[in-house]
C-alpha cells in the first residue's frame, strides 16, 4: 500500500487545509488573533520547549499562514514551509539561519537588485561576504567557494536578465562541498520549476510575484527541502544545543525539518518579519489558480516574443522560451511546460525612444513589480537602476534600450495592439 | 496490530499509522533519556500528555516523567502495545527478540532506525512494524499540530480532522 499521488492542480487547491474542525468553514479562516490561551501551565510549557505542537504567538506561527506554509512546502516537493513578510524576509530568514559572522556566501552575480545588495551591503556590514560570481558557468561556484563558504545561491531565472541556471550542476558543486543550495524560484514558480526535484536544499520566493498574481501584497516563503544532510559538521548551530531556543538540537529533535523549525524558532523568532494572516489568506487565494494563470501566462508571453522578434522596431528580444535564445536548452530541461511571464527587449532608438514607450502605453502599467495578472512594463535604465553609471549598468546587464514586460493574462491581441502603438509613437 | 493470518505488516502508509495510533494504548519507550532535551523525551512526554500509557524501559533510571522505569521489556508488569525502540539501528535486535517474547502487537523504530533484518523477524513473528519514523511527528501528523508548524502532511482531504481517540488530547 502506499499513499497516492496527488498532481499539481490537486495540491494548489487542497494541500494543507483541511475544512476548519470547530465550524466546517470550507475556506480557509483567517485567524486574526496575536496570541493563543494554554490551557495550564503543564501545557504552557510543553509548548515552550516545543515538546508538544501548538500555537504560542502570532509572531511564530498561526494556523492562516501555517495553511499556506504546508501548501508551498507540498508543491514544491520539500518538507516544510515558512511565511515571511516579503521575499527580502524569505531569503535574509533563509541564510541568517545558517550563516554567521566570517562565514561566506557565494551568490549568482545577476540576482534582483535588492537581492543583491542585501548581500553586498547589509549582509557585510554584517561580518556575511559575499562573493558574486557568473552564474552561466557552474564552473564558477566551485571556483569562488572557500573553507567559510556555507551556502550557494542563485535565481532559478534571473531578474532581470532571464538568465536560467543549471541548478544540478551547482546543487553538485555545492554538495561536493557538504554545503546546501539556496534557489530563488520566484520567476518559475513551483508550477513550471521546483528546484528540489533537482539538487536544491532551500527554495524562497517573494510571493508578491505570481504566488499571489493579483498584486495586493507582499510577502515571502521558504522551503526546506528535508534532505540536506546537517550533521555533515559544516553546521554545529543545527547539531549542538541552541544558544537561541533553551538548548534545543534542531537536527536531533526534528529531523528533516530541523532546519525549518530553526528558521521559524530562532531566526523568525528573534528578527520579526512574520507575514500578517490577512495576506497569508490572499496569497491562498492566488495559489488555487496557479497552474491555470501560469499556463496562460506561458502562451501570452511567447506570443509577444515571437511578435516582438519580428517586430521592426525591435534590436533583440531576451525570452528563454525562444529557440534562438542561449538559455532555450537550459529552459527546455528545467522549464519544460513554458519559460514564464516575463522578458525583456531592446527598443531601436535607445534611452530616449524607451522612455517614450512608456509613456506611451495604454493600459500596460509602468510600474516596479513583476508576476501580476496584469502586463506590466518598465524601462530600467531610467528607473529601478538609475542610479548606477552607464558601466555599471552595463554590468549589471541593463542597457539603456532595454524594456521588461511582465507579460499579463489580458486578451492577447490587445496586448499586442497596446505594444505596436506605443512603439509606432516612440519610434516611428 | 498483528493481523490474525499469523505475519505482521510492514506498515508506511496513512491509514496504516493511523490505525496503529488508534487501536494501541500502552507504549514500551526503549532508550528513553531523562534529559528532557533529548528526542526521546519530546516524544514520550506528547505522547503521555496525548493519552498514550508510557512506560520507560533505560537500566539507568529508576524513573522517567513521573513513571517508574524498567530495566528491560521482561520487567513490565503488564502487557504492552507498542515497543518504541530508541536505539542505534544495529543495536535494536536483541529488544526486538524481547518484545516477540512478551507478545508486544507492534514494533516501532523511530526516526534515524533502520534494521531490514529485525523487521523481517518481527513480521514473521506476527509484530507490525514501523520504522524510521518518529511517533510524536506521526501523531501529530495525522491528528493535528504538525500542520501548524507548516511541515508537510500529505493529508488531503475535503473532511474535517479527525479527533484523538481519547475524546480529549490532553489527560
Ligand atoms: C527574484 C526576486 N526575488 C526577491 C524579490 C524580493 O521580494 P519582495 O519584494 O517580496 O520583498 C523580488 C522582488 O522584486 C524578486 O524579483
Amino acid at each position: 500500500m502506499s499513499d497516492r499521488k496527488f498532481g499539481v492542480e490537486t495540491l494548489c487547491l487542497h494541500a494543507g487545509q483541511l475544512p476548519d474542525a470547530s465550524t466546517g468553514a470550507r475556506a480557509v479562516p483567517i485567524y486574526q488573533t496575536a496570541a493563543y490561551v494554554f490551557d495550564d501551565a503543564d501545557h504552557a510549557a510543553s509548548l515552550f520547549n516545543l515538546q508538544t505542537f501548538g500555537n504560542v504567538y502570532s509572531r511564530l506561527m498561526n494556523p492562516t499562514n501555517a495553511v499556506l506554509e504546508e501548501r508551498i512546502a507540498t508543491l514544491e516537493n520539500g518538507r516544510g514551509g515558512l511565511a515571511l513578510g516579503s521575499g527580502m524576509a524569505a531569503q535574509m530568514v533563509a541564510l541568517l539561519t545558517l550563516l554567521e559572522n566570517g562565514d561566506e556566501l557565494v551568490a549568482a552575480s545577476t540576482l534582483y537588485g535588492g537581492s543583491y545588495s542585501q548581500f553586498d551591503v547589509t549582509f557585510r556590514r554584517m561580518g556575511i561576504d559575499t562573493r558574486f560570481v557568473n552564474p552561466d558557468d557552474p564552473e564558477n561556484f566551485r571556483r569562488a567557494i572557500t573553507p567559510a563558504t556555507r551556502a550557494l545561491y542563485a535565481e532559478t531565472i534571473g531578474n532581470p536578465l532571464n538568465n536560467v541556471l543549471d541548478i544540478q550542476a551547482v546543487a553538485d558543486i555545492a554538495h561536493d562541498a557538504g554545503i546546501p543550495l539556496v534557489i530563488d524560484n520566484t520567476f518559475a514558480t513551483p508550477y513550471l520549476c521546483r528546484p528540489i526535484d533537482h539538487g536544491a536544499d532551500i527554495v524562497v520566493h517573494s510571493a508578491t510575484k505570481f504566488i499571489g498574481g493579483h498584486g495586493t501584497s507582499i510577502g515571502g516563503l521558504l522551503i526546506d527541502s528535508g534532505k540536506f544532510p546537517w550533521d555533515n559538521g559544516n553546521f554545529p548551530s543545527m547539531t549542538e544545543p541552541s544558544a537561541g531556543y533553551h538548548g534545543v538540537r534542531f537536527h536531533e529533535t526534528f529531523g528533516d525539518f530541523g532546519y525549518v523549525m530553526k528558521a521559524r524558532m530562532e531566526t523568525l523568532r528573534t528578527l520579526g518579519p512574520s507575514l500578517s494572516p490577512f495576506n497569508a489568506f490572499l496569497f491562498l487565494q492566488g495559489l488555487e489558480t496557479l497552474p491555470v494563470r501560469m499556463d496562460r501566462h506561458n502562451s501570452n508571453a511567447l506570443d509577444v516574443a515571437r511578435h516582438l522578434q519580428a517586430h521592426p522596431y525591435v534590436e533583440w528580444v531576451k525570452y528563454p522560451g525562444l529557440e534562438n535564445s542561449p538559455y532555450f536548452d537550459l529552459a527546455s530541461r528545467y522549464l519544460p511546460k513554458g519559460a514564464g511571464g516575463i522578458m525583456t527587449f531592446g527598443i531601436r532608438g535607445g534611452r530616449d525612444a524607451g522612455v517614450r514607450f512608456i509613456e506611451s502605453v495604454q493600459f500596460l502599467s509602468h510600474l516596479a513589480n513583476v508576476g501580476d495578472a496584469k502586463t506590466l512594463v518598465i524601462h530600467p535604465a531610467s528607473t529601478t537602476h538609475r542610479q548606477l553609471s552607464d558601466e555599471d549598468q552595463i554590468k549589471a546587464g541593463v542597457s539603456g534600450d532595454m524594456i521588461r514586460i511582465s507579460v499579463g493574462l489580458e486578451s492577447i491581441e490587445d496586448i499586442l495592439w497596446d505594444l505596436d502603438q506605443a512603439l509606432s509613437s516612440a519610434c516611428g | 496490530m498483528s493481523t490474525h493470518k499469523g505475519r505482521g505488516e510492514f506498515v508506511d502508509d496513512i491509514p496504516g499509522i493511523r490505525r496503529i495510533l488508534k487501536n494501541n494504548s500502552r507504549i514500551a519507550v526503549v532508550g528513553l533519556s531523562a534529559n528532557w532535551y533529548r528526542p526521546s523525551y519530546f516524544a514520550a512526554k506528547y505522547l503521555k500528555d496525548h493519552g498514550y500509557r508510557i512506560f520507560p524501559v533505560n537500566p539507568k533510571y529508576s524513573t522517567i516523567l513521573d513513571l517508574p522505569c524498567y530495566p528491560d521489556l521482561h520487567s513490565i508488569p503488564e502487557p504492552i502495545d507498542v515497543v518504541d525502540l530508541f536505539q542505534r539501528s544495529e543495536r535494536v535486535e536483541p529488544f526486538v527478540e524481547q518484545a516477540i517474547e512478551i507478545g508486544t502487537r507492534v514494533i516501532w523504530m523511530q526516526l534515524g532506525v533502520v534494521n531490514d533484518t529485525a523487521t523481517k523477524r518481527a513480521i514473521e513473528s506476527g509484530i507490525d512494524v514501523v520504522m524510521d519514523r518518529c511517533m510524536k511527528i506521526e501523531h501529530a501528523r495525522l491528528f493535528g499540530g504538525l500542520n501548524l508548524f507548516g511541515v508537510t502532511t500529505g493529508i488531503i482531504s475535503s473532511h474535517r480532522p479527525e479527533t484523538l481517540r481519547q475524546g480529549s488530547d490532553r489527560q
